[in-house]
C-alpha cells in the first residue's frame, strides 16, 4: 500500500511540532511534504527576544536542521508559499508553480504582526516584531541610527525595546493605556514594572495614541492625537498579532478570527487540519507556544488513529523575558463582583503578588520581583484548586516534588517545548538521568525560556528519590547549587563582570568561594568577556598565577618555549648557562618534547626568564601547552605532509588561549602516527593530499583514543577547524573538563553537526580571534613589572631579630 | 615559665597583595603570611600537615587557605585541617600599627 501524503503548510512552531508527534506515533505511516515561506529550517521564534537582545545567535536558535528533515524523510520547500488549495481535487499550489497532492493536509500558517493602519505605516524604517528578517533589520538599523520608537508597551513591545537599547539605540515606548503591559499585569505591578523599565533606560510616553508616522520616504518621527511629536529613525510596532488565515479564506475554509477547528483540530473541510496561532478553538486564539504544542499532540493522535480525548483549551501563562525583571501571570488577572483576591505588596523590597479567587478556587495570579511560586500557581490554577490548598501548602511548606507527585501524567511540564510529565519521568528512568541538564539534552524540557527548571528538579528528586541528592553533583562546586550552565546563562543576563559578584549576586552560601568555584568563575568570565575582563590572580591556582609549575618541594620549573619541538643551537646554549647559573635540579625532555629545566627556586624565576629571553612555555597552564610534532615530510622517508611547520603554525596562533582544562595537540605526516595524535585533544594526521584532524583523545588517567571530527585538503582548513573545535570546547565545557570527557558527553555525532555548518566555523572562529587578541605573555610581562615582582614573586628574609 | 615574644616586622601592609600570601623566612622558619579580603592579616606555618605543601602558594577564601598541592582546607585562625581531612599547623598571632605588619613568635 503506498503510503498516505501528509502536507504541512507553515514550516513553523506548530506545525513542526505536530509532525514530530506524528513520527513518534506512526514514524512509517506518511510520506511527509512541508513548504514554509520562510528561507529556514524550523526555529525557535521565542527566542528572536534573545537574539536581538544579544544574548543568542540566529544560528543558535534552529529547532530542526536541514539534516533532520533528511533524516526523517521529509521534503521540504523552504521560501515557497502556498498559494492555492484545491479542496476537491486534493491539491495545493504555489507561488513557484508547484501543485502537490495531499491526503491529508494541515495549515499551520501561524499569525502576522498587526500593522496599525496609520497615515505612514508603508514609509522605510518601519517593521513588526515577528520573524528573523525583521530581527536582522533592527540590528542593521542600530548600526547606523539612534532613535527607535515602540508602540506598544505589551510583551512583544517590552522584549523589542530591551534589545534596541542592548543594541545601542535610545528607545521610547509608546502605550495607548496608563500602565504596561495592561493585558497581562494589573495597575500596581504594572507601575513596578515601569519603574524597573525606566532604570533600564526606558522613556514611556503612556496614554499615547499616534496618529501619524512622519517623513519622506523615511520615518522621521512619530505624531500623536495630542499634536506632540517625537524623532524617530526606526519604528517598531509591536501592538500585537492577527491569525493568518487569508489562505484559509480565499479557499473557503471556514474562519472567524482564526480557522475554526475541533477538539481534534478538523477544520470544517474533510481532511483539512489546522493548527497554531492561526487556529480558534472554541472561541480562542493563542499566541503562545504552550497551547500549540498541547494542540500538536491531539492532531498528531487523530491522524495517526490514536484514541485520544482531544485538545480540550490551554490555561496560558506569560513571563516577560527581559532580564533583572521578573514578571509572571497566568489566568483570570482583574477583579470583579466575583472574585476575591489576596494581595501582597511590598514596595520596599519591590515585589507584588494578587491572587484571584473564585468561588474559593484560585483563577489567577500576577507576580512580580518575585516569580519562584509562579509554575506551582499555574499547576494549581490549571486544576481549579481550591486557595486554601495553596495557603496551607505555605504554611507546611509543602515540597516541589511532593506537588509533582500529584500532577497527572499527560500534564506538561515544559510549555514552550510541550514536554509533558510522563516523557521527562519515562526518560529519567530508562536512561538513567541524573541531571537537570541531561533532561534538557533528552527531552528538550526547559531549553526554551527555562520558566520549568524548578519543576524539572522537582521531577527529578521525586522520580529518583534518595539517589536525587547524592547525584546532584552538578552544581559548580558546594557554594551553589547551580550548574554551570546557569552560572553562564545569569553571567550573561545580568552582566556580572567579576567572581565576587557571581557569588553576590547568585548567593553563593561561600562568601568567597573556595578552590573550585574560584578559578572555574575566573575562566569563565574571561571566556565570556575576554577583552575587558580583568583576571583575577587570587582566583588562579599558583602555576597559572605565577605561570611556572610547582613541584613537590615548593620549587618550580621552567620549560622554554619550542615551537612544534624544534630548537637551535643558540636557545640550547642559553638554556644550558641558564641552567648552571640558578643550579637547576635536574634537567628532563617532557612527554611534549619540550626541555623541563626543575627545581628552580620561586624568587629566582623573573631572573631566570630575562637571562633566558624565550617565552617560558605554558606548560602548566588549563589551555594549551604543547604541540607534539613528528618529523614529517621535510626528513623523513614516509612523510606527506609539512607536519612539523603546521604544529609550530598551530602552536603561534594559539599558544596562550586557556580552556577549560589542558590541552594538547599533536602532528603527524602519515598513518604511522610518530607523534602520537590518537591520544591528544587534537591529533592531526597528514596523508597524501588530505589532512585527518582526531578529537577528544586522552592518554592520562582515563585512556581514550580520539574520534575523527573530519578530513579536509589545506592547511588553512586545518586552522580553521582547530580554531572553531577549541572555540566550541572552551565555550560549552565545564571548566576542569577535558576534552576526552567533553566528547562524550556531547557525543562526537553532535560536535561533527555543529561544526560541519561553514558560518558556525567562521562564527566560533571570530570569537577565538577575539580571544587570542587579548592574550598577553606573562614573562616579559612580569620581569617588566615592579608590583607584580614583588608581590607574587618576593620572598621576605627576616634574619635579624626585630624589635 | 613565662613566655617572651618577639615581634618581627615582616612588610609594609600596603605592600601586601590582598587576598594572597607572602613567603617570610625566619630563621629557619617558613610563615606564610595572608592579607585577607577583610583587610586582617594572618599568619600560618608555611607547611600543610598533609604533605608539606607550600600554603602561601595556596588560594584564599575568608579565613581559610586551600593547600596547592592536594586542595586540604586549613583554618587561618586556629590552623586545623578542616573535615574530612585532620592535621594542624601552627598559627601565629600578627600585629598591625600604622603601614608595618608584625609577626610575634616565642623567643
Ligand atoms: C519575538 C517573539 C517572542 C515570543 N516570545 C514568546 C514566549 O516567550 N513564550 C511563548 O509561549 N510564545 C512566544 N512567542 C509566540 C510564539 O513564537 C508563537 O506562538 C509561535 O511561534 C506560533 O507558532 P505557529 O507555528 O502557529 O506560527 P509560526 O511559528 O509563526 O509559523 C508559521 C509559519 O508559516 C509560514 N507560512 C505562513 N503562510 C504560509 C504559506 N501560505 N505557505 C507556506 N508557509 C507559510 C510562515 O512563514 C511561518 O514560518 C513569541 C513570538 C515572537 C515573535
Ligand atoms: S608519522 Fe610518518 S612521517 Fe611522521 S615521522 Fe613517523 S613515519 Fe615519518
Ligand atoms: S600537601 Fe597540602 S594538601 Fe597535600
Amino acid at each position: 500500500m503506498p503510503k498516505q501524503k501528509l502536507l504541512l503548510i507553515g514550516n513553523g512552531m506548530a506545525g513542526i511540532r505536530a509532525i514530530e508527534e506524528v513520527l513518534k506515533l506512526k514514524p512509517n505511516q506518511f510520506e511527509i511534504t512541508v513548504f514554509g515561506s520562510e528561507p529556514y529550517p524550523n526555529y525557535n521564534r521565542i527566542q528572536l527576544s534573545k537574539v536581538l537582545q544579544g544574548d543568542t545567535d540566529v544560528s543558535d536558535i534552529t529547532l530542526n536542521e536541514w539534516q533532520w528533515y533528511e533524516d526523517n524523510n521529509i521534503r521540504l520547500y523552504p521560501g515557497e508559499t502556498v498559494i492555492n488549495i484545491d479542496k476537491t481535487k486534493q491539491v495545493v499550489s504555489t507561488d513557484k508553480g508547484r501543485e502537490e497532492p495531499y491526503d491529508k493536509l494541515i495549515i499551520a500558517t501561524g499569525s502576522n504582526a498587526f500593522i496599525l493602519p496609520l497615515p505612514g505605516a508603508d514609509k522605510e524604517g518601519v517593521t513588526g516584531f515577528r520573524d528573523i528578517k525583521d530581527c536582522e533589520k533592527m540590528i542593521d538599523y542600530s548600526k547606523k541610527h539612534k532613535k527607535a520608537a515602540v508602540i506598544g508597551a505589551g510583551l512583544l513591545g517590552l522584549e523589542a525595546a530591551r534589545g534596541l537599547l542592548n543594541l545601542g539605540m535610545e528607545v521610547d515606548v509608546i502605550h495607548i493605556n496608563d500602565y504596561l503591559m495592561d493585558r497581562q499585569l494589573d495597575e500596581p505591578a504594572g507601575r513596578l514594572l515601569q519603574k524597573e523599565l525606566e532604570e533600564q533606560g526606558m522613556n514611556f510616553l503612556l496614554n499615547k495614541q499616534t496618529a501619524e508616522i512622519t517623513g519622506e520616504e523615511k520615518v522621521s518621527g512619530l505624531r500623536f492625537n495630542d499634536g506632540e511629536e517625537i524623532d524617530a529613525d526606526l519604528i517598531v510596532m509591536a501592538v500585537g498579532i492577527k491569525p493568518n488565515v487569508a489562505l484559509a479564506m480565499e479557499n473557503g475554509i471556514k474562519v472567524n478570527r482564526g480557522i475554526i477547528v475541533n477538539d481534534y483540530m478538523e477544520t470544517e473541510t474533510p481532511n483539512i487540519f489546522a493548527v497554531g496561532e492561526c487556529v480558534e478553538h472554541q472561541e480562542m486564539v493563542y499566541g503562545l507556544v504552550a497551547p500549540l504544542y498541547e494542540q500538536g499532540q491531539a492532531l498528531a493522535k487523530q491522524l495517526c488513529g490514536v484514541p485520544c480525548d482531544g485538545y480540550k483549551g490551554t490555561v496560558v501563562s506569560t513571563q516577560l523575558k527581559v532580564s533583572g525583571v521578573d514578571v509572571f501571570s497566568t489566568g483570570k488577572i482583574d477583579e470583579d463582583k466575583n472574585t476575591k483576591s489576596i494581595k501582597v505588596f511590598d514596595e520596599w523590597n519591590g515585589t507584588y503578588k494578587k491572587l484571584i479567587v473564585e468561588d474559593g478556587k484560585l483563577a489567577g495570579a500576577v507576580l512580580f520581583g518575585d516569580t519562584k511560586d509562579g509554575t506551582r500557581l499555574l499547576s494549581l490554577i490549571k486544576k481549579a484548586a481550591d486557595v486554601e490548598e495553596y495557603l496551607n501548602a505555605n504554611e507546611s511548606e509543602q515540597s516541589g516534588a511532593s506537588l509533582v507527585a500529584e500532577m497527572p501524567y499527560d500534564e506538561l511540564i515544559c510549555g514552550c517545548n510541550g514536554v509533558s510529565k510522563g516523557t521527562i519521568v519515562d526518560a529519567i528512568n530508562s536512561k538513567g538521568l541524573k541531571s537537570l541538564e541531561e533532561v534538557k539534552g533528552c527531552t528538550n524540557a526547559s531549553r526554551s525560556c527555562g520558566t520549568c527548571k524548578s519543576l524539572v528538579s522537582d521531577l527529578l528528586e521525586y522520580t529518583l528519590g534518595d539517589d536525587y541528592n547524592e547525584n546532584q553533583k552538578v552544581s559548580v562546586c558546594g557554594c551553589t547549587t547551580l550548574s554551570r550552565d546557569e552560572v553562564i546563562e545569569e553571567i550573561k543576563e545580568k552582566g556580572l563582570t567579576h567572581t565576587r559578584e557571581v557569588m553576590n549576586v547568585l548567593g553563593w552560601s561561600n562568601e568567597e568561594g573556595c578552590s573550585k568555584c574560584k578559578p572555574a568563575l575566573n575562566y569563565y568570565l574571561g571566556m565570556l568577556n575576554p577583552t575587558d575582563y580583568e583576571d583575577e590572580k587570587e582566583s588562579r591556582y599558583v602555576n597559572e598565577r605565577l605561570h611556572a609549575n610547582i613541584q613537590k618541594d615548593g620549587t618550580f620549573s621552567v620549560i622554554p618555549r619550542m615551537y612544534g619541538g624544534v630548537t637551535n643551537a643558540v636557545d640550547l646554549r642559553k638554556i644550558a648557562d641558564a641552567a648552571d647559573k640558578y643550579d637547576v635540579g635536574m634537567i628532563k625532555l617532557t612527554g611534549g618534547q619540550r626541555i623541563n629545566l626543575l627545581g628552580v627556586k620561586k624568587q629566582d624565576l623573573p631572573d631566570m626568564w630575562a637571562d633566558l629571553g624565550m617565552k617560558s612555555g605554558h606548560a602548566y597552564q588549563k589551555g594549551l601547552r604543547t604541540v607534539k610534532t613528528c618529523v614529517g615530510s621535510e626528513f623523513c622517508r614516509f612523510g606527506t605532509q609539512d607536519s612539523t611547520g603546521m604544529g609550530i603554525k598551530l602552536e603561534k596562533k594559539f599558544e596562550g588561549i586557556s580552556g577549560p582544562h589542558k590541552l594538547k595537540m599533536a602532528v603527524s605526516a602519515c598513518p604511522r602516527n610518530c607523534a602520537e595524535g590518537g591520544i591528544k585533544d587534537v591529533g592531526i594526521v597528514g596523508l597524501d593530499g588530505v589532512w585527518e584532524l582526531h578529537v577528544g583523545g586522552n592518554g592520562g588517567t582515563e585512556l581514550r583514543q580520539g574520534d575523527l571530527l573530519c578530513k579536509v585538503k589545506t592547511e588553512d582548513e586545518v586552522m580553521e577547524w582547530v580554531g572553531a573545535y577549541l572555540q566550541y570546547y572552551r565555550e560549552t565545557g565545564n571548566y576542569l573538563e577535558r576534552t576526552s570527557s567533553w566528547v562524550d558527553r556531547l557525543g562526537i555525532d553532535h560536535v561533527k553537526e555543529i561544526l560541519a555548518v561553514k558560518e558556525t566555523r567562521d562564527e566560533l572562529n571570530e570569537r577565538m580571534d577575539i580571544a587570542l587578541s587579548a592574550i598577553q605573555e606573562p614573562w616579559s610581562e612580569v620581569i617588566n613589572n615592579e608590583e607584580t615582582l614583588r608581590e607574587l614573586y618576593e620572598k621576605v628574609n627576616v634574619t635579624s631579630t626585630s624589635k | 615559665m613565662e613566655k617572651t615574644q618577639r615581634r618581627i616586622f615582616v612588610g609594609n601592609y600596603s605592600e601586601l597583595p590582598k587576598k594572597l600570601g607572602k613567603t617570610v623566612i625566619i630563621g629557619d622558619q617558613e610563615v606564610a603570611v595572608f592579607k585577607l579580603a577583610s583587610g586582617d592579616i594572618r599568619a600560618i606555618e608555611n607547611r600543610c600537615p598533609h604533605k608539606g605543601g607550600v600554603l602561601a602558594e595556596g588560594m584564599v577564601s575568608g579565613d581559610h587557605v586551600f593547600c596547592p598541592m592536594h586542595d586540604w582546607k586549613i583554618s587561618m585562625v586556629d590552623g586545623k585541617a578542616q573535615a574530612p581531612d585532620e592535621g594542624c599547623v601552627q598559627t601565629y598571632t600578627t600585629e598591625v600599627t600604622e603601614d608595618q605588619v608584625y609577626v610575634l613568635m616565642e623567643k
